[in-house]
């Protein structure tokens, strides 16, 4: 587990990097925006908070991690091989016949990964489920689900937000990607999700907002106790297509095949960010 | 278990009944066996369940997607979750979950549905499941399971608590006319030909059973010989076994509460045709209709599917083909 901020964005920079060259080598079209949007979250879950053990993913006391938009996988992949789960050079064959990484998750060909995912509204239920096995327990292993902004928009996302209420389930934690983006467009013209801190407050949950983009904010969110007992949701303001200055909050950059120029202008910001930090 | 005693402990009771108290046993056997439903708790007979274990029971409201999907999760946890709810919930308004949550993922859940067909008769058809086995039937690595009474769904539940992959197991709501009376060990995939005949063989799933049991016994009042055959297990069925049965017989008709489109009598057909099976074949069934409301031995009637409607059906079949 790494506690050093720094160090975790040097991890983020490198999974923004994966997702950068990896939709740039694709034959076909990638989801772009909503995988920028996860880099730092990634980085931070895997690497700072989650109790993982890559050479034993089955461990009965790991923390487990369910992706609900599973069209997030290209920064779940990458993050999972940086910790050992399975060969970075996998990457390169994302989206491939039979490949082991694809556009949504399948359990069966990605060693590791908890459920596989891609129609939105799933991951929430089944992360309240496995919350409410590990409370028979007492055990102390936690769950991390991390859902897109998108996903508020189907019913049965409320139907496991009503339940992990009602349960008391300060062993879930859920990460909202709230990049305000979906394929047709803005959240708020097309199916207002705001105010959505007071709503999740109303519905009973211990609520953090945060920059999505921000290790260190990120980091408190994660380890703020919720003595409530109540569940946690995080809030995380992001920018759809972060660090594509071409496809930084608009909705095209939801589904693209990316052009090489904007991958390198992208990638070249990386480095410069890189080498002022580092 | 004391044989004699259990087998006592089941008969009279619905499928519905036996389930619960089954599920209570196989929960004190494994304490990793949870309960789930969706408001249904006595509906679904969960009510002994739940005062043995309160916190392996857990109700998730009005919400069967929430419920099917948490039962996934539940998994996760290593637990062994039953998903109770009325089959047209099960099949249709969680059908999503089932499928990707669930199947896909081939996890070990126990999809467990009372009042299937038409047996909870006067909700009408929004309360109905007559297209469930056919939706089930269609999901990669499902078992699709049909009990005909109450000891073989003990039977049937204590044979599948501990293997894994998802299961369908669809119950009545009424009480089913009994057809076994001693507890067994349940095979699945096993048909079981219940007797043997010379005219016709009859082919029933869940509560269809017994009737077809009493519709052999008209018939045989009237000097027509009918075999009759319980297929419990839709899905895996051992093709075989089945085969070898109607191989025997010059004429089969399948009796199902079920649209007979893509249940019971649709399983069949495809073995007949896939092993070129010589036989004169028919479906009854729900004709692709939607049900009415009514009292169940009402709808048994007028759908033609209580024992005295599937003699007349087997007589009409085999006059027709005569």
């Amino acid at each position: 587990m790494i506690e050093n901020v720094e160090e975790i964005e040097k991890i983020a920079r490198l999974i923004r990097r994966d997702i950068l060259e990896t939709a740039r080598d694709c034959k076909v079209g990638v989801h772009v925006g909503g995988n920028l949007t996860l880099a730092e979250i990634m980085a931070v879950l895997f690497f700072g908070i989650a109790r993982l053990d890559p050479q034993n993913p089955k461990w009965d006391d790991r923390d487990r991690i369910i992706l609900s938009k599973g069209h997030g996988n290209l920064a779940l992949s990458s993050a999972m091989a940086r910790l050992g789960y399975f060969p970075l050079s996998e990457l390169k064959n994302f989206d491939t016949f039979n490949s082991m990484l694809s556009m949504h998750i399948d359990k069966h060909r990605m060693p590791g990964v908890e459920i596989s995912s891609g129609s939105l509204g799933h991951g929430l239920s089944v992360a309240v489920g496995t919350a409410l096995g590990g409370k028979i327990d007492l055990t102390d292993w936690k769950v991390f689900c991390i859902i897109s902004d998108g996903e508020l928009m189907e019913g049965s996302t409320w139907e496991a937000i009503l339940n992990a209420a009602q349960n008391h389930l300060d062993n879930l934690t859920v990460v909202v990607d709230r990049n305000r983006f979906t394929i047709d467009g803005s959240t708020e013209e097309n199916m207002a999700l705001e105010p959505l801190v007071k709503k999740m407050e109303a519905f009973n949950w211990k609520v953090i907002e945060v920059d999505g983009h921000n290790i260190d904010q990120l980091m408190k969110a994660f380890l703020a106790n919720s003595f409530s007992k109540k569940p946690k949701m995080i809030i995380a303001n992001t920018i759809k297509g972060r660090g594509v200055p071409a496809l930084e909050d608009t909705p095209g950059s939801h589904f693209l095949k990316i052009k090489p120029e904007d991958v390198k202008e992208a990638l070249d910001n990386l480095n410069k960010e890189a080498e002022l930090m580092e | 278990m004391d044989t004699i005693n259990s087998t006592n402990m089941f008969i009279g009771l619905s499928s519905r009944e036996a389930f619960g108290k089954i599920i209570t046993q196989l929960g004190e056997q494994n304490n990793k066996v949870v309960a789930l439903t969706a408001d249904l708790t006595n509906s679904v007979k969960l009510n002994e369940f739940k005062a043995r274990f309160p916190t392996r029971f857990f109700n998730f409201g009005v919400a069967e997607q929430n419920m099917m999907g948490a039962a996934a999760g539940f998994t996760l946890a290593g637990k062994i979750p039953f998903a109770c709810t009325y089959a047209a919930f099960s099949s249709m308004r969680a059908c999503e979950q089932v499928r990707t949550d669930i199947a896909y993922n081939d996890l070990p859940v126990k999809i467990v549905s009372t009042h299937g067909g038409f047996s909870f008769g006067i909700a009408g058809a929004t309360h109905h499941a007559l297209e469930d086995v056919g939706i089930f039937r269609g999901i990669p690595g499902m078992t699709v399971l049909v009990p005909a009474d109450a000891i073989e769904t003990a039977a049937i539940m204590r044979a599948i608590v501990n293997i894994p992959g998802p299961f369908y197991v669809r119950l009545s709501r009424v009480k089913e006319k009994t057809v076994y009376f001693q507890n067994f060990e349940y095979k699945i995939g096993s048909p079981d030909l219940l007797q043997e005949g010379n005219d016709i063989v009859l082919i029933a799933m869940g509560a269809q059973v017994g009737e077809t049991l009493e519709a052999a016994r008209l018939l045989l009042e009237d000097g027509i010989s009918a075999g009759v055959m319980n297929v419990s297990t839709i899905k895996p069925m051992n093709e075989k076994a089945v085969v070898s049965i109607l191989n025997k017989y010059t004429m089969a008709m399948t009796v199902e509460e079920h649209n007979i489109i893509n249940g019971l009598g649709s399983a069949i057909s495809e073995l007949i045709a896939a092993y070129h099976v010589d036989i004169k074949f028919m479906r009854h069934g729900l004709r692709d209709i939607f049900t009415t409301s009514g009292l169940y031995p009402d709808l048994l009637k007028y759908y033609h599917l209580d024992a005295q409607g599937i003699k007349e059906t087997a007589i009409k079949f085999l006059e027709k083909s005569l």
